[in-house]
């Protein structure tokens, strides 16, 4: 999920306003906590604190040794914790171990994977969808809901598209929710089934964190506006196809799929000698 | 940055060596498992016991219809009509041995009633004692039943919940029932898939709990409406009521669950009744789909509490579908195993073995899931268990069906029922959204699973290696003793399926020892009394139940395995009404009958 957030020229700008900015990486993290908290001590969210606190404790320790290894300092454990927090909440098993492998394999994957200095997937992102490949008799990805009420799903949403917002990464989400809800439609028209059916899965927690905080990592998203727009809009077709194929998990694979596909451009672009005029 | 080629290739190394954790992991489990075909005299050998199936050959020809709903849930009816194959075991004829009733779920179809003929085959009386045609169109289908005295006249009385109108059935004597369900007082409709039989108050008569599935104003065959489905997958409040039948004496009964305490309309699924406590008073544990299961501890008979939260046992929602008890470490406490679902990469969500922790006990009991730890966890779409000590090694082993919709076996609806069921409450609860099923699978066609109890807390799976390779859509199961030989058999009752007797052949060097209690200043049936066994320095608590499992009663006679034991030190018998009883040294291999001193 998203590491911090986008770096801006600072402006003077009120407490108040500080902490709800773009240059405060630990907004999503109190947010994503929040959201943690909540959803468990209200709904039982959880399989249980002490598998989520695996995941958090492996990503932190792990974002410690490989970063001292890597890099010869200890970065901000920001990234890390909302890695491994994601996983806490994203990952579904009565097993121990696959909470720890999943963070493990979500912060190694962000050092080991990398093209041009930059790494090109999303780590929780990529370790869930890891995880459901090799190891499906032991995991799901999160399925249930916010109690059975739609009020929690408001303010999550109200509350996570004001976040979003405040770190300049709302066209993001907004672009992947319009494509996402036009293309239910489709899949309606081409399946036959209930158009609310092929909504249902957006009014879920496991899409409202996907898409406030996966789909929004600027480290693994690509740089121009215009670019974000594009590329949410093609996870949600890429989604359409796995959908189509029922793929249980297909938002996930299809930001597997077309995330680092996009970086790749990215890199590939930047990487060519700029053009001169005669 | 410090990076360079090598520390890249190292890190991708690690890298690939997390992603193969779990293939080296499943690897290694593969190679402890045993080979899958070995022959019967080294099963028998090496696990103490085999089943074999043996329903025909015993005479039992029963197949289970599925109900038919309004044809507004047509595009879903093997969904919503998943449920109705029951099985519950009782001597109803007092002959000494356990007799077979199994529901049926078919508009017009019948439920059978099995006698035990005592030379290993049976036969269908129901038709013959008035316990066959309670299916009539109008009236609902039939998903369950349970036996108990309530009139203290010494034979088993019958209550059969219903999707439906729930009846009472009395027995006259063994050779034929009366329908007293006007008289007794019971609602005119509840869509019921849990009843269990129980003395709360002690008071020497038995009470009767129901748990309401979908709630008791649908009519299923003439709906209003399609949205009767539950609000959420796992936090569902909008499920039938619960009832508790206060046994008036005279065949009456007053409902009471209101003031004793018992408030909830989560979708119950399973129920069961025993002191977990040490109170000396039956807790009743109701296992909910849709959400948390719910334990009402018993104060003192004038009130129940419910618990869940305070206990652990409330705390992450899951598909609650069975509850059965067990002193599974032989440590004179139970623990409850509850089943759930579990589908690759789909849903996991584990079955529960609620454990009391250690140094906890009474009001401060706390309950661990242990599922996982002892080996008893992934099931798929779990249905009925039951605990028994089925090599008489003198630990209770599980034996645990499973399999929801079994069709097209190459075409799955996972897809599509995750979709709808991730769902906010407005859409779940619309039967009108949900995609149609058009004949797939739902966790079909699944592998059983029986777990042999190794003592030391590990259990292990062995089913098709002891001879249960059905891959029916299993509901309930049900343990007895049928031969009177000390070897538990079982009935398992299948959707749409038949119903199977697997007997079982147990090592002969294990002993064995039952008890077949009947009360007197307690209920006659003697359910809610504890026996305790004491050998070679274990001890194995049981108790008499009024129904456990998923929709299932197991005999109500107490089963010890003993292991290699040439004696039993004491047995300790503790009635309902209080009063306790001790056997010094009674004889193995051999059941005992017991009455409560007057």
């Amino acid at each position: 999920m998203s590491t911090g957030l986008a770096t801006v020229a600072p402006k003077p700008r009120s407490p108040l306003g500080r902490f709800f900015s773009a240059e405060n990486r630990y907004l999503s993290p109190l947010f994503i906590t929040l959201i943690l908290l909540v959803g468990n001590l209200s709904f039982g969210l959880l399989e249980s604190f002490s598998r989520t606190l695996l995941a958090i404790g492996t990503a932190l320790s792990l974002e410690i040794v490989l970063g001292r290894w890597f890099w010869g300092k200890i970065p901000n454990l920001a990234s890390g914790y909302i890695t491994g927090i994601s996983v806490g909440i994203l990952l579904r098993s009565p097993e121990f171990w696959p909470y720890g492998l999943c963070s493990a394999i979500a912060i190694t994957s962000k050092y080991a994977i990398r093209v041009r200095g930059r790494h090109i997937w999303n780590p929780s992102n990529f370790a869930i969808c890891a995880m459901l490949l090799v190891a499906p008799e032991f995991v799901a990805a999160l399925s249930i809901q916010w109690g059975n009420t739609v009020w929690p799903m408001v303010v999550i949403w109200v509350l996570g598209a004001f976040i979003v917002y405040r770190v300049q990464r709302f066209h993001i989400t907004a672009t992947y929710v319009a494509s996402f809800v036009a293309l239910a439609l489709l899949r309606t028209l081409i399946t036959g089934h209930p158009f609310l059916a092929e909504v249902a899965p957006i009014t879920g927690p496991m899409y409202q964190l996907f898409i406030f905080f996966m789909i929004t990592d600027p480290k693994t998203t690509v740089t121009p506006k215009w670019a974000q727009c594009l590329v949410a809009g093609l996870v949600a077709v890429a989604e359409l196809i796995l959908r189509l194929a029922h793929i249980v998990n297909a938002p996930f694979f299809a930001l597997t799929i077309v995330g680092p596909a996009a970086m790749l451009v990215e890199i590939w672009r930047s990487s060519r000698p700029a053009k001169t005029h005669a | 940055m410090r990076s360079n080629p090598l520390r890249q290739f190292v890190l991708i190394a690690f890298l690939a060596a997390q992603l193969a954790f779990p293939l080296v992991y499943k690897r290694l489990q593969a190679r402890a498992k045993e080979p899958m075909t070995v022959d019967p005299a080294t099963v028998l050998a090496r696990y103490g016991f085999r089943f074999q199936e043996s329903a025909k050959a015993a005479g039992i020809d029963f197949t289970h219809t599925a109900a038919t709903f309004d044809p507004k849930l047509s595009h879903i009816m093997p969904q919503v009509a998943s449920m109705g194959a029951a099985v519950s075991i009782v001597d109803f004829d007092r002959d000494g041995w356990p007799d077979i009733y199994v529901t049926n779920s078919g508009e017009g179809s019948h439920n059978a009633l099995y006698r035990n003929l005592g030379d290993g085959t049976f036969r269908d009386v129901a038709a013959e004692v008035g316990l066959a045609d309670v299916n009539l169109p109008g009236t609902g289908v039939s998903t369950g039943a349970v036996w108990g005295d309530y009139d203290n006249d010494g034979y088993e009385d019958v209550f059969i919940y219903k999707w439906g109108k729930p009846e009472l059935f009395h027995n006259d004597g063994g050779k034929h029932f009366t329908r007293v369900t006007d008289q007794a007082g019971l609602p005119k409709w509840v869509n019921a898939n849990s009843a269990i039989w129980f003395d709360y108050d002690h008071d020497g008569k038995l009470d009767l709990f129901l748990g309401g599935y979908y709630p008791e104003d649908i009519d299923l065959w003439h709906l209003n409406n399609t949205r009767m489905m539950p609000d959420s997958f796992e936090y569902a409040r909008n499920g039938g009521r619960k009832y508790l039948f206060h046994n008036l004496g005279g065949g009456r009964f007053e409902e009471v669950s209101a003031r004793m305490g018992i408030n909830s309309r989560r979708w119950a699924l399973a129920a069961v009744a025993a002191d977990l406590r040490g109170t000396g008073y039956p807790d009743l544990f109701v296992a909910n789909d849709y959400g948390v299961s719910e334990v009402y501890f018993n104060e003192g008979g004038k009130r129940f509490r419910e618990a869940g939260k305070e206990t652990g046992i409330g705390a992450a929602p899951k598909s609650g579908m069975n509850a059965a008890v067990g002193d599974v470490l032989n440590q004179g406490r139970f623990g409850v195993y509850v089943s759930n679902i579990s589908e690759e990469g789909v849903l996991v969500q584990g079955n529960n073995l609620w454990m009391p922790r250690a140094g906890t006990s009474g009001a401060n009991i706390q309950y661990d899931n242990m599922a996982t730890a002892m080996g008893v966890d992934l099931g798929g779409w779990s249905f009925g268990a039951q605990f028994g000590d089925l090599n008489n090694d003198g630990f209770l082993d599980l034996y645990a069906v499973n399999g929801n919709v079994s069709l097209d076996r190459n075409r799955s609806y996972w897809y599509d029922y995750s979709k709808v069921a991730g769902g906010n409450s407005a859409i779940i609860s619309d039967a009108a959204n949900w995609p149609p099923l058009d004949g797939r699978s739902l966790s079909g066609y699944q592998q059983k699973r029986v777990w042999i109890n190794d003592g030391a807390g590990q259990f292990k799976e062995v089913a098709q290696l002891v001879g249960v390779t059905d891959v029916y859509d299993g509901r309930s199961i049900a343990l007895a003793d049928f031969g009177n030989r000390g070897a538990l058999d079982a009935v398992v009752a299948n959707e749409r399926g038949p119903l199977l007797l697997y007997r079982n052949t147990v090592s002969p060097e294990n002993r064995w020892i039952e008890f077949e209690l009947e009360g007197r200043t307690s209920n006659r049936s003697a359910i809610g009394a504890q026996v305790k066994v004491l050998w070679n320095g274990q001890e194995q608590v049981q108790e008499v139940s009024g129904g456990s499992g998923f929709c299932a009663q197991n005999q109500r006679r107490l089963h010890f395995g003993l292991g290699k034991a040439s004696s039993v030190g004491k047995v300790e018998i503790r009635w309902p009404s209080g009063q306790t009883q001790t056997l010094a040294a009674p004889e193995l291999n051999r059941i005992h009958k017991v009455v409560e001193p007057s």
